[in-house]
């Protein structure tokens, strides 16, 4: 367990690594930030010493050099843009895009593996085939035009919901949280079902084809012909047994969403990280985007830990270390 | 949507029904949307037109600008010429910043002292400072400001300067201000909060010494997705947005719960042309796609034919949806320096084939048209109807958008023949886009700073220099109007349209539209 823990730790640290020098390299190739951010009034000596004073006229690896150095000390560097640390920042627009994230999640869980379950008990009925043809609309609708239709009906048409934006924050763990407040949930339903819908068809469609995967099985029937009660039958052994793509899906899925909520979160002007991601690339604020990306690899890194880990619980066939 | 999103949607929205109440607009609230991000609090750290929008709430400068762009007195009650070389402005007397204290001399020269030393700063506000040589303060309510040379504009630039306190110390902190420790400002409106791409939280300030503004609590709301912004302004949930994007503007002229305001801009939008290579330009071929031997945009008929072969009505009424005005100067009937003699380019196909004839291009072109299209407001679709135009006389046009960061640096290296750029008149006359635009590049004078073309004409040099030496302003004017007559007779850039401002109100709301683009709590009123 402890070596297969530290060679995941190994791979993880090379990937952050790999992933900034992509940064490094990729920002340099598209543009200045300087071009983008200076007052077009400057004249060129004052271009010169702010090109000078945020250090881009260094050549690249010493550039890349410094960066390393400091991070090795904990700072990731300021934001050219904002003149902010780059991780108080993010940190700062962090709790926002989580809270959307989990309850998304959470969202994609409570309504995709019922109505999946449901469809692949009785895939022949009206409501199990209608619940599969409404999966595909999940899919295929694009986010950011279900989230304008829904801010049409529910905001502008019914006036029900709030149309955009964050609401009534209360304070956690030195952190604000809008599922803290009523106005914060009214603001929060929207977009956390828009974004959502992508995942709840998914968690749906897996857990139809799961379900109809173990039903004919033997200890299926041999539960059955035990004796045990229908429901029992199906909560324990059938759900037991198709939980761990669902498992894996929803893992990966949690890291994917909190990492590209950014249509979403453009949509419902939306203050989290995605918006903030998205600002940076457009003015090529490179301090933020490495931070942000590096944070994003160390989520998805975890997100994969706490899924092996979770295998193990699930299905006790599974071995961490019987891999080597 | 399957049917069971819609029944949770359906029935959270029947809980959420009854709460509603707390929705309502409260009278003596705001809540303005801007569509791009206020960057910081700090006054002098980022010359963007959405921190300045947002600072006139806060703070106050000596000289301020009415809705036309005009100076009016702000902390200077009256400012004067002493010599060619001397300033002197009269200081408001009794007013107060918010943490109490009074405003005096001292905090404007602590002010002009801290702006070209904000750290980190990537646009820094000295630009509109480096003019000023010393300042001496003859008594508390008069300063007098030496300027390096004559030079006539120093009340415009002095109208971008924001005042702060002087007991905020040496340097004080970008960071500080974010927070809310700095932000003390004299303006109508006191600091609460900051929540950066969010929303800034204000106040009304009580001893605010103009006129008491409506509204007693402001919301600042960045909301930079477009028909989002227009949403919410539907739904209620905003009293104003700006920049109202043309797609929508045919939907809410007819829609009876909103008013729009609109007012032709300071931004005009123009097709840059390579001026900096005689030889061959990389992206003007002959109709086959053979090398020409010399750059044809060096050639007055063909950068001539290149303008009139375009219908300018057709892009502003078509692309634009009538939220702008063809245009043949960078700035708007009306503005200081606007010569009415300068018309925008007629439309006439016919005459740009036969000067292309002229020019010994009788069987057309082939060029390609690059441009941002993610940066001024359907950049990418004007570029298109260009190039369609373009085809008419015989002018292949590849149309080749690209999104704005990869772009301007492209730009300023003059990788390419001829592009899209906007340019906005902050000073509101004419000497500003001829010294910044036209102007030949020359990096020891700082002129020419924003000529990405490289055009250069000797001839208007001079002229421009004469205007920043005359310092009565009714010669200066004259000598600009015939400076901008003088260039456009050339074509130096391909002039399109001019930019209408608008903004978009609840019914019950109006708003005095600005020439500048600030969005100020202080000109929305209730309608009469």
């Amino acid at each position: 367990m402890l070596t297969w823990l530290l060679r995941r730790l190994f791979q993880a640290l090379f990937v952050v690594l790999a992933m900034t020098v992509i940064v490094f390299i990729g920002v340099h190739v598209i543009g200045n930030p300087v071009d983008i951010l200076i007052s077009p009034e400057a004249d060129q000596a004052e271009r010169a010493r702010i090109i000078a004073d945020l250090g881009l006229d260094q050549p690249l690896w010493r550039q890349y050099l410094v960066f390393l150095g400091d991070a090795l000390h904990g700072n990731l560097g300021r934001s050219f843009v904002f003149n902010e640390p780059a991780l108080k920042l993010i940190a700062g627009r962090m709790p926002a895009t989580l809270e959307l994230a989990v309850t998304a999640v959470l969202l994609s869980i409570v309504i995709g593996v019922p109505l999946g379950l449901y469809a692949g008990l009785k895939p022949d009925g009206f409501l199990g085939r209608t619940i599969m043809a409404g999966s595909i609309l999940g899919f295929s609708l694009p986010t950011f035009w279900v989230g304008l239709m829904l801010i049409m009906v529910f905001a502008v048409q019914l006036g029900w919901l709030p149309s955009t934006g964050r609401g009534q924050t209360a304070e956690l763990f030195g952190l604000q949280w809008s599922f803290l407040t009523w106005d914060g949930l009214r603001h929060m339903a929207m977009p956390a079902l828009n974004l959502s819908l992508f995942n709840i068809s998914l968690v749906l469609r897996l857990t139809r084809a799961g379900v109809r995967e173990t039903l004919p099985m033997d200890f299926v029937k041999f539960a059955r012909a035990k004796g045990l009660s229908p429901a029992r039958v199906i909560f324990v052994h059938v759900l037991k047994n198709i939980m761990i793509p669902v498992v894996t899906v929803v893992g990966l899925e949690l890291g994917s969403t909190i990492a590209f909520a950014v249509v979403t979160e453009s949509v419902f002007a939306w203050p989290g990280m995605g918006k903030l991601i998205i600002d940076s690339i457009n003015v090529l604020d490179r301090p933020v985007i490495v931070a942000y990306l590096m944070l994003i690899v160390l989520l998805f890194i975890t997100i994969n830990l706490l899924v092996d880990i979770l295998y193990t619980v699930l299905d006790p066939r599974v071995r961490l270390e019987g891999k080597r | 949507m399957n049917v069971g999103k819609i029944r949770a949607a359906a029935r959270f929205g029947v809980l959420a029904a009854g709460f509603l109440a707390a929705g309502a607009a409260h009278a003596q609230s705001l809540t303005i949307a801007s569509s791009a991000p206020v960057t910081s609090i700090d006054p002098h750290y980022h010359t963007l037109s959405p921190n300045q929008s947002f600072d006139s709430h806060v703070y106050d400068r000596l000289v301020d600008r009415d809705p036309k762009g005009t100076p009016i007195p702000g902390l200077a009650t009256s400012w004067k010429l002493v010599d060619d070389t001397t300033w002197e402005f009269k200081l408001r007397q009794g007013v107060k910043f918010h943490d109490g204290t009074d405003f005096t001399a001292e905090d404007v020269s602590y002010t002009i002292d801290r702006v070209p030393r904000v750290k980190n700063s990537p646009a820094s506000y000295s630009i509109y400072t480096k003019a000023v040589k010393s300042i001496e303060v003859v008594d508390p309510q008069t300063i007098r400001i030496h300027t390096n040379g004559p030079y006539p504009l120093l009340a415009l630039d002095l109208s971008q300067v924001f005042i702060i306190p002087h007991k905020l110390g040496s340097d004080p902190t970008t960071e500080d201000f974010n927070s809310g420790k700095n932000a003390i400002g004299t303006g109508p409106y006191r600091f609460i909060s900051y929540k950066p791409g969010d929303r800034i939280e204000m106040e009304r300030f009580d001893g605010y010494w103009g006129k008491k503004p409506d509204w007693q609590h402001v919301t600042y709301r960045m909301i930079s997705n477009d028909a989002t912004r227009t949403a919410a302004l539907l739904a209620g949930d905003v009293g104003i947005i700006e920049f109202v994007p043309p797609t929508d503007l045919a939907s809410l002229r007819k829609d009876d719960r909103v008013r729009l305001s609109e007012v032709v801009s300071n931004r005009s939008i123009f097709l840059w042309l390579d001026h900096s290579r005689t030889g061959p330009t990389p992206f003007v071929t002959g109709p086959n796609g053979e090398t020409l031997d010399k750059n044809p945009l060096k050639d007055l008929r063909v950068r001539e034919a290149l303008s009139i072969a375009i219908n300018r009505q057709a892009i502003v009424q078509r692309v634009m949806e009538d939220a702008a005005i063809p245009t043949g100067q960078y700035l708007p009937p009306g503005a200081a320096t606007y010569n009415p003699a300068i018309k925008p380019p007629p439309y006439d196909p016919e005459r740009a084939k036969k000067l292309l004839a002229e020019a010994g291009y009788p069987n057309g072109l082939r060029v390609t048209l690059n441009g941002p299209n993610d940066r001024y407001v359907n950049d990418a679709k004007i570029l298109q109807a260009v190039g369609q135009m373009w085809q008419r006389i015989g002018v292949q046009t590849n149309v080749d958008p690209s999104p704005w960061s990869s772009f301007v640096a492209k730009a300023g290296r003059q990788e390419m023949s001829i592009f899209l750029l906007g340019w906005g008149v902050s000073s509101g006359e004419g000497t500003n886009p001829l010294r910044a635009q036209l102007a030949t590049w020359d990096a020891a004078k700082g002129l020419g700073t924003a000529n990405r073309g490289r055009y250069s004409n000797p001839k208007l040099d001079a002229m421009i220099e004469q205007a920043m030496q005359t310092m009565d302003d009714a010669k200066r004017d004259k000598l600009v109007q015939d400076a901008m007559k003088l260039a456009m007779d050339d074509v130096p850039v391909i002039m399109l349209h001019l930019q209408k401002n608008i903004w978009a109100t609840r019914k019950g709301l109006v708003y005095e539209p600005r020439t500048d683009e600030d969005t100020r709590a202080m000109g929305v009123h209730p309608a009469p």
